[in-house]
């Protein structure tokens, strides 16, 4: 092939530049900038996975231990209480030497049985310990005193709890982190992108060739739903494992779409921190300003029970809250599609409302 | 003839207070390489940028390749260039792989990519990282993505600005090469003797309006400035010097003895004849004093 017929198959065509060969090239470009800087790297993933870890730590601790409870002496009682599995005990030589402990605080309470005799002694100065072991020993009582009279009894409590597996921390904490994972990829992402292309000047280097400002923006949004996939192998992966133990629930997958709709709407906010900042450092600012408070108020990190009602209410604006309510409810309290259907509505008018004032605001450049 | 590349009519351009560009008119012919020259905020890069398209003048047309640039042409993009002042890139992706992106927005395939890396001597540093490039390999490899889709007509704004004179003379034989291949060039600079080396034609522009257009040699001939004649003190007698044919004045100063001349043949012949050539240097006026002559001020950049 001659050097003149080389040039005249690689000269473009104006009238026909292909639009998906833009999208596509757009988007590779993105991507490799995004494997390639480390910074971002370890926020999108590593960061998450270290609050997993930690929270993971804090919370589990907790569901796990029991109360301990000192016991003297034998008897029916002492056999149920530790066949109940409900407390630890710990065997005491004698009543003086574990009074002496409860009153220290070392223990909250011991049990002593001789004969008929049972004793409770309990240290008011742990009121929720006393009142959960001071429960507990009256259930047992009562339960060997019915079994000595030999009659059924006559009022069964049929209790369990409503989800299908224990709700460890682990079962709320997987999905709470992972929206708020996907959130700082997308909302950092879309922002620092568009505020440092209009910097640079890239935005205007793109104007002056023949693409469509929306194969520019589509190109973004592919790589943020594309990172948000790899942030929910990851995470979900890791969460599987049996030092954490997350059970997923018979519809997980279901997550996947809602995952990606919540995706839209955080990239449309970073879109908007994007049209409104001048800097680096004040999207930045800006997006750390959204991310972290509506990642608290959503129940990313903990369970939104313990806000009052007023917050819980207005924490209802959040794309994050209905995200991370649906993904709980397939993912772990094994619910089906129509739980979805709420929070899918609520992102997609969240995105078309933010995505349309982002638009709105747009500046090529500064 | 073929008609022109470019022509803008009466632009004018305020921002604010400030008139930018204040009636601007110019033509510039197929395959013509033309200079702006001129201080910063003389309203060069605003003139430039309203020919690529990227502004909308206050007033004033342009017919770029005979059509309008303004709103964006998406049909008329395609056969223009423009290397902006900033770097525009992409960030992490290597010289290759911006050349990549830029060229596949126009459809072009990796075949030019080469051709370009090799046009600006980048071949080398392909694979390197952007961030990592030479301030000149920076500069070099923003004209090729500018050049990635062979187009007509080229824009460079300043691209000589900030380099050292080495990177200079080097992106000098880039843009030689670029004109040789019969594109049209039309770029900015506040470099008046490098626009002297390069351009067919130089538009000198000053405070928004452009104050003369022709090739240098043209505008300095015009200028009818004194040629200057400069021998080292004592070589001869200042007041031999003002006997000599020709010599319209002559200045002294601790190292050097300066004749004015506009007839330098008898002047030079005369000094010959005196065996009095030995360091002697014989300076004609420059666009500088062209720039003087049309705003009564020293020039700088």
């Amino acid at each position: 092939m001659t050097v003149t017929e080389e040039r005249e198959r690689t000269r473009p065509r104006p009238a026909t530049v292909s639009g998906s060969s833009s999208f596509r090239a757009l988007s590779v470009a993105m991507f490799k900038g995004f494997v390639r800087d480390k910074a971002t790297l370890f926020f999108t993933f590593l960061f998450p996975l270290m609050f997993l870890l930690i929270f993971g730590l804090i919370f589990g601790n907790q569901g796990a231990s029991k109360t301990e409870v000192g016991v003297v002496g034998e008897g029916q009682v002492i056999q149920a209480l530790e066949r109940s599995e409900a407390v630890e005990l710990k065997r005491m030589d004698s009543a003086e030497a574990a009074e002496q402990q409860v009153r220290s605080g070392d223990l909250p309470a011991f049990v002593a049985q001789d004969g008929t005799d049972v004793t409770l002694r309990f240290a008011a100065s742990d009121r929720t310990r006393a009142g959960t072991v001071y429960g507990i020993v009256r259930g047992v009582v009562d339960r060997v005193n019915v079994a000595a009279t030999g009659q059924p009894p006559r009022f069964e409590l049929d209790s369990a709890q409503v989800e299908d597996s224990s709700l460890k921390p682990i079962q709320y904490l997987a999905p709470g982190l992972m929206s708020w994972a996907v959130s700082i990829a997308a909302v950092f992402g879309a922002a620092l992108t568009f505020v440092n292309w209009r910097k640079k000047q890239v935005l205007r280097r793109l104007r002056l060739a023949p693409v469509w400002p929306l194969t520019v923006l589509g190109s973004r949004l592919v790589v943020s739903l594309g990172v948000a996939l790899l942030q929910f192998g990851v995470f979900v992966g890791i969460a599987l494992l049996p030092v954490f133990g997350l059970q997923l629930s018979g519809q997980w997958w279901l997550a996947v779409p809602l995952l990606l709709l919540g995706t839209l709407a955080f990239f449309s906010v970073g879109m908007l921190i994007g049209a409104l900042c001048k800097t680096e450092e004040s999207a930045n600012g800006a997006s750390n300003l959204v991310v972290l408070p509506m990642a608290f108020l959503s129940g990313a990190f903990f369970p939104t029970d313990l806000m009052p009602q007023w917050l819980q209410n207005a924490a209802q604006v959040l794309p994050m809250r209905h995200l991370n309510e649906g993904m709980l409810d397939v993912m772990v309290r094994g619910e089906g599609v129509d739980a979805l259907a709420v929070p899918a509505l609520v992102l997609v008018a969240f995105t078309a409302v933010l995505g349309l004032l982002a638009a709105k605001l747009f500046r090529w450049e500064d | 003839m073929s008609p022109p590349a470019l022509t803008v009519t009466d632009l004018t351009m305020s921002y604010g207070e400030l008139r930018a560009v204040d009636g601007v008119s110019f033509e510039v012919a197929e395959g013509e390489f033309v200079g702006i020259l001129g201080p910063n905020g003389a309203g060069k890069t605003t003139t430039l940028e309203i020919a690529e398209g990227l502004r909308e003048p206050d007033s004033g047309t342009v017919r770029l390749l005979g059509e309008s640039p303004w709103p964006r042409n998406l049909a008329l993009l395609p056969r223009i260039g423009v290397q902006l002042q900033a770097s525009a890139f992409f960030e992490k992706l290597t010289a290759r792989e911006q050349l990549e992106t830029f060229g596949a927005l126009y459809g072009v395939g990796s075949a030019r990519v080469d051709e370009m890396l090799d046009l600006v001597g980048l071949s080398d540093k392909a694979g390197t990282p952007e961030a990592k490039l030479s301030g000149g390999q920076r500069q070099r490899l923003s004209i090729a993505c500018a050049l990635v889709h062979d187009p007509d007509v080229v824009f460079l704004d300043e691209p000589t600005a900030a380099l050292d004179p080495q990177a200079r003379r080097n992106l000098w034989d880039v843009l030689r090469e670029i004109q040789a291949r019969g594109k049209t060039i039309v770029y900015t600079t506040h470099y008046l003797d490098e626009a002297e080396v390069l351009c067919d034609r130089v538009a000198i522009m000053d405070q928004g309006r452009i104050l003369a257009m022709d090739t240098p040699a043209r505008l300095v001939r015009d200028l009818d400035a004194a040629t200057h004649v400069t021998l080292e003190r004592g070589a001869l007698p200042a007041d031999d010097a003002r006997a000599l044919p020709g010599a319209d004045g002559v200045t002294q100063d601790e190292v050097s003895l300066t004749i004015a001349t506009r007839a330098p043949a008898p002047l030079l012949t005369a000094l010959a004849e005196r065996g009095t050539l030995d360091g002697l240097q014989v300076r004609t006026a420059t666009l500088e004093d062209v720039f003087l002559h049309l705003t009564g001020r020293e020039y700088r950049a």
